[in-house]
């Protein structure tokens, strides 16, 4: 079952732990906030995104399961 | 001699367990500053102050049992989570539970953070300020000889990081999440002729 990681963007402060955590899937924009490059987790960084998740100060992190990625995030 | 190995034991977790604590504290207040280097990232702030904190209430476990089964205190196990219910330096030692009680609060909410929600766990994570002026007041108030040189010269250093910790983060501002004026580019269709008359524009 292929996971897919998304980010609550309401609740996002742009912390950017998660980039720093798990770079193969984040980068960050010009204010710090997490650009999404693919929502889809790779069975090998599956780990990495947990860690992400659980190390996101305000949880605006979310790994699901079974569920289609949004496609790549665009700026807003 | 069983007598003086627990209260050494005691004290010294218990010296122990404030140190760790004041570096949890001090990290935890500096985190908001978002502060980082290339070779200290964000996650390492908050994965230390985390880890710290496990590791400081396993001392304090330490400190908890030593001190309730030692035979002088003869406190028993109930002292030692309620506050002021022990008949031995009933205050000083409450102060100890006091700050126990609010350490556990903050560490299982922290487990559980994720059913919780963050407001909930952030509201009772605030209760930390409060756990750990408790524990040093409890510190000097309990011990035996808190005001011997090297103790006290402890329970002042702790008092001082934390303070520097606090009077950093007033003082210095969040590492900036917009880009500097300078990398943001005005659009040509934007009139900026007179400043101020634009800041009036935008005003209206």
């Amino acid at each position: 079952m292929s996971e897919v990681i998304s980010v609550d963007r309401i609740r996002c402060d742009g912390h950017g732990l998660c980039a720093e955590l798990l770079p193969e899937l984040i980068d960050l924009d010009d204010w710090g906030y997490p650009l999404l490059r693919s929502g889809q987790v790779p069975h090998h960084l599956r780990d990495h995104a947990k860690r992400a998740v659980a190390a996101c100060p305000v949880q605006a992190l979310r790994l699901q399961t079974g569920v289609q990625a949004a496609g790549p995030s665009r700026r807003a | 001699m069983t007598d003086s190995v627990l209260w050494y034991a005691a004290r010294g977790a218990g010296a122990v367990s404030l140190l760790l604590l004041t570096g949890v504290v001090a990290l935890g207040v500096l985190a908001a500053l978002r502060w980082r280097t290339s070779a200290w990232p964000r996650f390492l702030t908050v994965a230390f102050h985390r880890n710290l904190a496990l590791l400081s209430i396993t001392f304090l476990s330490l400190h908890i049992v030593t001190a309730v089964v030692d035979p002088y205190t003869s406190l028993g196990w109930s002292a030692a989570l309620i506050p002021f219910s022990s008949s031995y330096r009933t205050f000083w030692l409450g102060l100890g539970v006091i700050a126990v009680d609010l350490l556990l609060a903050a560490l299982l909410t922290s487990l559980v953070r994720g059913v919780i929600g963050h407001r909930t766990w952030r509201l009772i994570h605030w209760l930390a300020y409060a756990c750990w002026p408790l524990a040093l007041a409890h510190g000097l108030g309990t011990g035996s000889d808190s005001f011997s040189p090297w103790l006290f010269t402890i329970e002042l250093a702790c008092l001082g990081t934390v303070l520097l910790a606090v009077a950093l983060r007033l003082l210095l501002q969040p590492a900036p999440l917009k880009p500097a004026a300078a990398d943001v580019s005005i659009p040509d269709w934007a009139d900026l002729g007179d400043v101020s008359a634009a800041a009036t524009r935008q005003r209206r």
